[in-house]
């Protein structure tokens, strides 16, 4: 099958690729861009092990088409730090040992990214079901839930 | 091990949480799961599978697959060796169907392409003519007479004369006289249960990265519990000696014992050889359903008599597990665990492992434990009911002590049971008030735990830091544990410590990751390595001292004489003696091997508060508390992390998750939507209570805390469901369907 020729911005940066119009953004980011940040948890959409943003809005990545990127603006979890600095809610989730296998991590720490720049305080229930479809299967979500709120708090008093 | 070798108190660095030293890689996306691997000219392999649940092969024609441009190799089962026996012979099979398909997904063929898409467009292309044969997927039918047979040589002597084939192992264990123990009791109570079949639900599918030539050296990158099985294993199953397949072991995205075995390792090593290429293969959700490791189904019986001052007279217990079209449903850990927390002069157990056309059970957390809990927990449940006495109260009366005959066999060592029960019935969540519609429920559970063959060797760098190489793949921060204990025992900063899960060409032969041994054993064996470069330290020091070796004792990092009468030397510090050592007899390292025997069984309490929606069956829960005992938590927010996880396990086996099998014998919920693992927003926090009893088996004290766990929530939440709905279930998963069936039958 003939390729498509995609222009796009991954985490600021310029970036060009072939793809063939069956492949996802998933595909793309991991096989072509060696971005492998991102995972394959599911493929349905379920598990949100994928997630990333494309133009500012969370998306589970293996929904997408890599065509899908033209044009747009995509940020994975490993534009999340800026050089050596991590950011807050990367920080407390290590702090609160908020990861066992940490395969769920970075689609949860896209996730919540995404939630705390929506929402700066939001309450526990807005965490579970912001994170309702990001499947953890190791810490049962306490420790998470505890580092996005505590995350969200610090970030308050900081602003 | 004696108890004056332990170090009970007095810990600098054991029992405090750092960070864990993976964890900077965890949150930026740099941690390379299996996945996560590729190589020059490397391959994408797909696998064929059967639609039928049970079928002859008659024919397969690869030759449409092979013409398709970018398909480099096809394999079928002419493609690995020829005659294993055992265990191994029945891991073949499962990788790869020979005469007949047993289950829907089984394995028959695969591919490798250029890309993933021509891989699954050839896979496509792969013609199998198949002979359907009638099937069988639940255990009571698999054992009924008419059953249709899977295999008629799988049942192996402890069977008993007149069972069904598919009935291939049976146990039979317990002490006492169990008619007289019956006819002491005040109340009798004999009920049957059921639990369906679930995954363990890593969120990492299987995939690995394999590489073979024609000269028998071969290359695996995987995600595994257990690298060294997987080498020997693959090495079996494809014909090449042991040595030369070199396996390198993934971060791990979960496993709970569904990493403990191999599937698609063989197959791409297979296909690696005949492309002599790189291949890699990556399970989609789908494939690890139909094809990987679910939990046995079962169908129990259980029958408890109980005197009214709430003592057990008696106790029996049938145990039918289902697991999958080959032997091996851990139907004697059913049967051993069910009353191992209670100490009973009478008790009898018995169990059937049973095949039908379902995937090979894997181990789950604890395999075979909760379920059988479950039922019993639940007996005894409404044992203290029907005779008005407290469920914590009647637990203690009857609970397994120190010096205790188990209900399978051997006397209990130094265990924390009791302590379990009265943290619980002290804890504020056991006396608060219950909302109307609410239940609380609570259960005991027990787990052996396991030690297992172990290496571990640790090197000493002339800067004073100090690398470990551990050879059981790290599942939950274990990495964080090993550094804690080595830093322990040397004296020097955690962060001076770097732990790395070696290579099988690196290191000796670990067993997997399972049996919640990795920090009991792989901890000790760290421990011994470390005191073993410790001795050779303290022997440098002593050399330049001119002392004797043994007038020399190991502190705080440091090399000291013993005291007045070695001489009066300042404290050597470990990096002083390191950095001399090239100098001074050569490198400084410190090993260990050995099986320990010591593990340490494990018990937990949980309480649980449940409300139960009467319009639509739905189970809401919304207080838990988890009550363990962990000998020692070496870090204790990776154990209150294991007491949560379990928690949220048993949460979604006890309400929610189940294999579904149509007629037809295909599996119906094969994506994460219709199999539904719990979410966020489906659980309340989980409180914890990490108790500490130390094990005698182990320096620290340590017991392995993983699987525990797991092994209460199915009967504390079947517990607090049955108060709340006012009605007994006796079937797993609690689902809104069943709940309110249950319901419309009370009336």
């Amino acid at each position: 099958m003939k390729k498509i020729h995609v222009t796009t911005t991954v985490n600021d940066d310029n970036v060009e690729f072939l793809c063939d119009p069956r492949e996802t953004l998933l595909d793309v980011l991991r096989d072509r861009l060696n971005l492998t940040g991102a995972k394959e948890g599911c493929g349905t959409g379920d598990c949100g092990a994928c997630s990333v943003t494309v133009d500012g809005r969370l998306v589970c990545s293996c929904l997408v088409l890599g065509a899908e990127a033209e044009g747009k603006k995509i940020a994975t979890v490993e534009g999340i730090a800026k050089g050596e600095e991590l950011h807050p809610l990367q920080h407390k989730f290590i702090e609160y040992a908020a990861l066992q296998c940490g395969i769920c991590t970075p689609g949860i720490l896209v996730a919540a990214k995404s939630l705390l720049e929506k929402n700066p305080d939001p309450t526990e229930t807005e965490v579970r079901y912001w994170l309702a479809g990001n499947l953890c299967r190791c810490t049962g979500y306490d420790k998470i839930i505890r580092a996005v709120m505590d995350t969200a708090a610090d970030m308050r008093e900081a602003s | 091990m004696a108890l004056d070798d332990q170090k009970p108190s007095g810990f600098k660095f054991v029992g405090t949480s750092p960070d864990r030293p993976d964890g900077l890689d965890k949150v930026t996306g740099r941690a390379r799961f299996g996945a996560d691997a590729y190589a020059p000219g490397m391959l994408h392999g797909a696998v064929v599978r059967s639609p039928h649940a049970h079928a002859r092969i008659i024919r397969i024609d690869t030759s449409k697959a092979e013409a398709l441009e970018g398909v480099k190799a096809v394999v079928t089962r002419a493609d690995f060796v020829d005659g294993l026996q055992g265990e191994f012979g029945f891991v073949l099979e499962n990788v790869m169907a020979g005469e007949k398909a047993l289950y829907d997904g089984h394995a028959v063929a695969a591919v490798a392409a250029s890309s993933q898409l021509i891989a699954r467009d050839a896979v496509k292309l792969v013609e199998v003519e198949y002979e359907v044969l009638p099937h069988v997927t639940d255990v009571d039918a698999a054992m009924a007479e008419n059953a249709p047979v899977l295999n008629d040589s799988y049942a192996d002597a402890s069977v008993p004369a007149g069972h069904h084939p598919n009935v291939v192992r049976y146990h039979d264990s317990g002490h006492g006289d169990i008619d007289a123990g019956f006819a002491e009791a005040d109340l009798v109570i004999e009920d049957s249960f059921k639990t369906e079949a679930t995954h363990q639900g890593y969120i990492e599918p299987h995939a690995c990265l394999a590489s073979l030539g024609g000269d028998g050296k071969g290359e695996l990158w995987c995600t595994t519990q257990g690298h060294w099985i997987a080498q020997k294993t693959c090495a079996a199953l494809v014909g090449i000696d042991t040595s030369q397949l070199r396996v390198t072991a993934s971060e791990i995205g979960g496993g709970f014992g569904g990493k403990t075995t191999v599937f698609i390792e063989p197959v791409a090593l297979a296909l690696s050889r005949k492309a002599n290429r790189p291949v890699k293969i990556v399970m989609t959700r789908s494939e690890v359903f139909r094809a990987t490791g679910p939990t046995s189904s079962t169908s129990m019986d259980i029958k408890i008599g109980m005197k009214k001052d709430g003592t057990i007279t008696a106790a029996q217990g049938i145990f039918r597990l289902q697991g999958g079209a080959f032997p091996g449903a851990p139907m004697e850990f059913s049967a051993m665990c069910a009353f191992a927390p209670y100490a009973l002069a009478n008790v009898h157990q018995v169990g059937y492992d049973v095949i039908s056309n379902r995937p090979k059970q894997a181990a789950y957390r604890a395999p075979g434990a909760p379920m059988a809990s479950f039922a019993v927990e639940s007996v005894i449940d409404e044992l203290c009911s029907q005779l008005d006495l407290d469920p914590i109260d009647v637990r203690l009366k009857n609970a397994s002590r120190e010096g205790t005959k188990a209900s399978y066999g051997p006397k209990f060592e130094r265990i924390g049971l009791v302590e379990t029960l009265e943290a619980a019935k002290a804890h504020p969540h056991y006396s608060a008030p219950l909302e109307p519609g609410q239940g609380r429920g609570i259960s005991c559970g027990f787990w052996f735990n396991h030690g297992g063959e172990t290496s571990v060797s640790l090197a000493l760098s002339e800067d004073g830091t100090c690398q470990i190489s551990v050879g059981t793949p790290d599942i939950g921060g274990s990495r964080a544990s090993m550094a804690l204990m080595a830093a322990e025992e040397l004296g020097i900063p955690y962060e001076n410590i770097r732990v790395t899960i070696a290579d099988t060409a690196t290191l000796g032969y670990n067993d997997v990751s399972h049996g919640s041994r990795v920090t009991y054993a792989s901890g000790l064996a760290t421990i011994k390595a470390a005191k073993d470069a410790v001795g050779k330290l303290c022997k440098r020091a002593a050399a330049k001292w001119g002392i004797p070796e043994d007038a020399v004792y190991w502190e705080d990092g440091c090399a000291k004489p013993s005291g007045a009468n070695a001489g009066n030397f300042d404290p050597m510090p470990l990096a002083k003696i390191t950095k001399s050592m090239g100098r001074t007899g050569g490198p400084i390292s410190g090993h260990f091997e050995a099986t320990p025997e010591g593990a340490g069984v494990s018990f937990g309490t949980h309480i649980v508060d449940a409300e139960v929606d009467p319009e639509t069956g739905k189970t809401a829960v919304v207080r838990y508390t988890v009550i363990q005992d962990a000998g020692k938590a070496i870090h204790p927010s990776y154990v209150e992390g294991q007491f949560q996880g379990g928690a949220a396990q048993g949460i979604g086996w006890a309400l929610n998750e189940e294999y579904i099998y149509g007629e037809d014998g295909r599996l119906q919920n094969s994506i994460f939507l219709d199999y539904r693992v719990p979410v966020a927003s489906d659980l309340p926090m989980i409180d914890t209570v990490i108790v500490e009893v130390p094990n005698p088996g182990h320096p620290y004290g340590v017991r392995g805390v993983g699987e525990t766990g797991i092994v209460p929530p199915l009967a504390a939440i079947a517990n607090a469901v049955s108060a709340a709905a006012g009605v007994r279930l006796r079937h797993l998963p609690m689902s809104p369907p069943r709940i309110l069936r249950a319901l419309k039958d009370k009336g």
